[in-house]
């Protein structure tokens, strides 16, 4: 049916304007699109929160700007300050290659110099909003919690959306962090549910295309190397004994522990590389989702060019397909969460875990008879 | 690539507003809702199973129940069975004893018959005196006016008298 519909409508209306309007189009001289540029702009980090341009015009949200000269100390301005022409107080947005967008500082010597950079980014700004949202969603049930506890409503279930959060909650608590990090598993689930809320939410957020939502910050590596900085310390600084005996002294033959320790380098490399697949796999997985969107959102104006029929034909193709990606983001989100969280969970289980039982040797068949 | 390289100012907010986060919602956010519902279905689950073992309770009370009244029932039958021996052995005794004293009621109206009759003939035999010396005055008085009408009425008169008797 949508076929039908389809094709009598490319036939209909698309196809007889096409041929004016295409030759019209082709005397128009358009620059090209960059659509690299176009792709990582949207991902990246920025000083300001842009929404749309208006004609010529930027719409944006200023953002503040907090850096630290070496030579100057402190600074805080508004973002807005950097689109002027020499910029701010010696600070400027860079053009070189290596350092491409970020404030850079021309110094006393005259060079152009990187500062201490701290400001509040579109990024830091989602970051806070998703923070600030989960604990109001949080401690909002948390509170309807206490309060039928003080009232002495010990049975109570919440219903709706109350009931909904409870059952995914609960679902991760039972399913994710007590079958994972084993017995003292209440010691950790505050963090593990923290750390799944976080990224479920953000990744979510970072799929609504309005604000302020639509950071990608589940798909920006530093926020993903903060997370999994968090899940190495809760790893090793709460690691037990055995954990430890296990890095510095395996249960493997000696030659391979004693003189040349390939094992404990081989161990000590594993206390870095499980964060750190940690780290590149939610990145990875959340910055290609985004890439694919906005590549497919991006065929509507790569194909501008080409004439209006197939400019009109691709730019259905490229809503349907990019519906179909954003459900299938959905579920991304829900799995990334679910294995940053699961892992974490079993990398602190396997870092709490009891000491194997040496089972004693069995007695010969003739002594047990004698007994 | 710069899209690899984790910017360092929002590490910083990343690592500040997370551990913000986490230690707000150790505090007051988790504990309340995890620990409320791992209670609750801890008394879920006591509840299922003390209504399990109020069920099996029961089920050995019914049997316990079922039991008595089967003994009741029993004791019951038992009892009836003896007052029963025990009605038919009384109906027995006093019909016995009925029989008795009426045999011996028997007895004396028999006798008291006896005397009476004997009392009555008696009575009867005063009467017949009585009446044999009527007669026998009727018979002297008309013995005197003749002989053989008076043998007549004398054989008619034993005949009358001796009758009966015969």
């Amino acid at each position: 049916m949508m076929k039908r519909v389809l094709c009598v409508w490319l036939f209909l209306v698309v196809f007889p304007l096409s041929s004016n309007v295409a030759r019209a189009a082709e005397k128009k001289e358009r620059p090209p699109v960059d659509i690299r540029e176009l792709l990582l702009g949207h991902l990246k980090d920025s000083y300001s929160w842009h929404f749309f341009t208006m004609g010529e015009k930027e719409i944006a949200l200023p953002l503040p700007i907090i850096v630290r000269s070496k030579e100057r100390g402190w600074f805080v301005f508004s973002s807005a300050r950097l689109h002027e022409e020499e910029g701010y107080k010696g600070f400027t947005l860079s053009t070189e290659e290596k350092t491409a967008g970020k404030v850079v500082e021309t110094n006393s010597m005259g060079e152009t110099v990187r500062p201490f950079d701290i400001s509040i980014t579109k990024n830091v700004v989602a970051l806070f909003f998703s923070c600030l949202l989960l604990m109001v969603i949080v401690l909002s049930l948390s509170r309807w919690y206490t309060k039928q506890e003080k009232e002495g409503n010990h049975n109570a279930v919440p219903g709706g959306i109350k009931g909904a959060l409870e059952w995914f909650i609960m679902s991760v608590h039972d399913g994710v962090v007590k079958s994972c990090v084993g017995k003292d598993y209440q010691r950790y689930s505050p963090y593990l549910l923290t750390l799944f809320f976080f990224i479920f939410l953000n990744n979510i957020l970072g799929l609504i295309p309005i604000f302020p939502a639509g950071a990608n910050l589940t798909g920006n590596i530093a926020v993903t190397m903060g997370l999994a900085l968090c899940t190495m310390v809760a790893i090793n600084v709460f690691g037990n004994k055995e954990y430890w005996k296990e890095i510095l002294w395996p249960d493997v033959p000696i030659f391979m522990k004693a003189p040349i320790p390939i094992m404990q380098v081989i161990e000590l490399f594993g206390i870095i590389t499980k964060p750190m697949a940690l780290m590149i796999r939610l990145f990875a997985n959340i910055f290609a989702g985004h890439i694919i969107i906005l590549a497919l959102t991006s065929l509507v104006f790569l194909t501008v060019a080409m004439g209006p029929a197939i400019n009109a034909s691709m730019s259905v193709v490229s809503v349907l397909f990019s519906a179909l990606m954003l459900v299938l983001e959905l579920l991304v989100a829900y799995i990334q969460a679910y294995v940053f969280t699961m892992l974490s969970a079993i990398f602190i289980g396997l870092s709490r875990k009891e000491p194997i039982p040496v089972k004693k040797p069995e007695l010969p068949i003739e002594n047990r008879l004698k007994k | 690539m710069d899209l690899m390289i984790p910017d360092s100012g929002l590490l910083f907010w990343m690592l500040i507003a997370f551990g913000i986060l986490f230690l707000i919602l150790a505090r007051f956010g988790w504990p309340a809702i995890t620990g409320m519902v791992e209670r609750r279905n801890e008394r879920i689950d006591k509840a299922l199973s003390d209504a399990a073992a109020a069920r099996q309770l029961l089920a050995t009370l019914k049997l316990q129940e079922e039991r008595i009244l089967q003994q009741s029932r029993e004791e019951q039958e038992k009892l009836l069975e003896q007052t029963r021996a025990l009605r038919q052995q009384l109906i027995e005794e006093a019909k016995a004893a009925a029989e008795k004293e009426s045999k011996i009621l028997i007895e004396k109206g028999r006798e008291q018959l006896q005397l009476e009759k004997e009392v009555a003939m008696q009575e009867i035999r005063i009467q017949v005196a009585a009446l044999s010396i009527e007669i026998a005055e009727k018979l002297l008085r008309q013995q005197l006016t003749k002989e053989t009408s008076q043998r007549e009425l004398i054989d008619r008169l034993l005949d009358e008298s001796l009758t009966p008797q015969a």
